[in-house]
């Protein structure tokens, strides 16, 4: 009999992502898969899943969950208060999990987006070679939506894998948060460049899988807001007529019509990810060669972090 | 390479440090269309190392890679070796004809497209159905087929503001371009009529109906076949094999 986890309460964004969709971008699928994808990464590091295993993305706050059988369960994303079994369980940290018991997952503080990882990994129907939930298409995941309470996943076969906690710290928090010029940093003059490498912004609440808006100074294209639509990726940052930037995120539209001033670098993405909302941006400019450099670099460290997991 | 101004373009811009830019216009021209699907079908062949994903659109490609495997100034002169021996542009993409239905709860804006220009509604459709499109691109949601060749007469701004939700398969207007929607989505676009066809179904062997190159003519239905369509599609067909 294969296992389930059963969702008692959901948080207001619980959705399933794995790695993310591949392959479908040019027919205007974009990729999904985690907003964070170190702390993801942690997670199913830590019950000894795969690395492109899913699990439960929440946003916030948790939930409550109940295995109908036993499973290594981690949570990750920031710290959390845990409860399971009349005890209180560590962020950041395997824990073995009874049938039945149920998981009690509160509030994130100082991040935004969790993972719940359980060992096997959440089995919903992949759809075009992912589990990843895109909510506006209403594709992935389960049924392509926000998990509600009563909601059942498949879970897949244990893996028996030795209980294990996150021992080197992830990431630094706070810094400036590197941005690579273009695709279309011509269309700013360099009144507007100075504004947007010298002012604060702020996180604005209205944000979601799609996209993070930021407050602050209105940045203007002397070439105008409209061009000719092209491609997007994660971590572009448009800029509409308003003047007030748009950061695309995991569920982003695959094209866009608005030009793109920056890029956020790949290895600051999961930190702007993670910034809540009312928190100050500031961003530098680096070189594409200075962002692979670092993206390499981070990546590195993320193996590291992975490799030094330690036995609890 | 047919067509491009040759000082200003190719231009290879930053995408971050995974993907690059490779724009070989800044307007819309079948010409520069069909040399950026060739150069996708070209990379596609014969990938240089660490190439991830493309995504062709209107006049350029976004070609993401995997900085661990190359660099945006590697990949530039790899692709910039492609493009020089480009073979011939031959037209790729298939010819379909879809179905429209002028009415039904996608009509939304065809009264008033008509006012505004004065037409008759049955002068818009006519002009609609005149139109010998082509698929630019695929982009926004997944399956939404950005079509060029709307005759000029049809050409409409896009609405001030978005309309919250706009149902499948809606065939609109925006700017010079016309569209056929893929799922149901806001849209600032003028709406004319409807397409039975699934332009995207995640659960069909071929989830999706076109690619950009493509040739679309359209097809006035009634209501009835509207139906009958539809029945069939439910039933596991494209839709598409009675047509042409």
């Amino acid at each position: 009999m294969p296992g389930t986890v059963e969702i008692l309460q959901a948080g207001p964004m619980m959705t399933v992502q794995d790695a993310g969709r591949r392959g479908y971008l040019r027919y205007g699928v974009s990729a999904s898969g985690p907003m964070d994808r170190d702390s993801f990464a942690v997670a199913n590091a830590l019950v000894g899943n795969d690395a492109d295993c899913a699990v439960l993305e929440f946003a916030l706050t948790g939930g409550t969950l109940r295995l109908s059988q036993d499973r290594t369960v981690a949570i990750t994303g920031g710290m959390v208060d845990i409860a399971a079994q009349g005890a209180r369980l560590a962020p950041w940290a395997a824990h073995r999990v009874r049938a039945g018991s149920e998981i009690h997952i509160g509030a994130l503080r100082g991040a935004v987006w969790g993972y719940v990882a359980i060992s096997g990994g959440i089995e919903t129907e992949p759809v075009m070679g992912s589990r990843a939930t895109h909510l506006r298409s209403a594709i992935g995941g389960h049924e392509g939506r926000r998990l509600e309470p009563g909601d059942i996943l498949p879970v897949g076969e244990d893996t028996g894998a030795p209980l294990r906690r996150l021992v080197s710290p992830l990431r630094p928090q706070g810094g400036r948060i590197a941005v690579i010029p273009g695709p279309q940093d011509d269309y700013f003059d360099e009144a507007a460049w100075s504004l947007f490498l010298s002012k604060p912004f702020t996180v604005a609440s209205m944000r979601d899988r799609m996209a993070m808006m930021l407050d602050g100074v209105p940045v203007r294209a002397h070439r105008g807001h409209d061009i000719v639509s092209d491609g997007t990726l994660m971590g572009s940052i448009q800029v509409p007529s308003s003047g007030r930037l748009i950061v695309l995120m995991a569920d982003r539209q695959s094209t866009g019509g608005y030009p793109k001033i920056a890029t956020v670098a790949s290895a600051d993405l999961p930190r702007l990810a993670q910034a809540p909302s009312g928190s100050p941006v500031r961003f530098h400019r680096i070189t594409a060669a200075r962002g692979e450099e670092l993206e390499r670099e981070a990546r590195a460290r993320l193996e590291r972090v992975l490799a030094e997991l330690a036995e609890t | 390479m047919p067509d491009i101004q040759p000082e200003a373009f190719p231009r290879f811009a930053a995408c971050g440090d995974r993907a690059l830019a490779v724009e070989l216009s800044d307007r819309v021209d079948e010409t520069v269309n069909e040399t950026v699907l060739a150069l996708a079908r070209a990379l596609e062949d014969g990938p240089p190392d660490g190439l991830d994903e493309i995504v062709p659109t209107y006049r350029s490609l976004l070609v993401f890679y995997d900085p661990v495997r190359t660099g945006h100034g590697e990949l530039a002169e790899a692709i910039r070796a492609r493009l020089d021996s480009l073979p011939q542009i031959e037209r790729a993409g298939g010819e379909l004809s879809i179905p429209v239905h002028y009415g039904g709860e996608a009509c939304l804006d065809l009264e008033e497209m008509a006012a505004s220009k004065g037409m008759d509604r049955e002068e818009v459709i006519a002009l609609h159905l005149s139109g010998d499109y082509r698929v630019y691109m695929i982009g926004f949601a997944p399956g939404f087929a950005y079509l060029g060749g709307l005759p000029d007469a049809l050409h409409t701004p896009r609405k001030p503001a978005p309309r919250q939700r706009v149902p499948e398969g809606a065939v609109g207007i925006g700017g010079a371009q016309a569209c056929v929607n893929s799922v149901a989505s806001p849209s600032a676009w003028h709406f004319i009529g409807q397409t039975p066809l699934k332009l995207f179904d995640p659960h069909r062997e071929r989830p999706f109906l076109l690619s950009a190159g493509d040739r679309v003519r359209f097809r006035r239905v009634g209501a009835d076949e509207f139906a009958d369509i539809e029945e069939r599609i439910a039933n596991g067909d494209t839709g598409l094999e009675r047509d042409g």
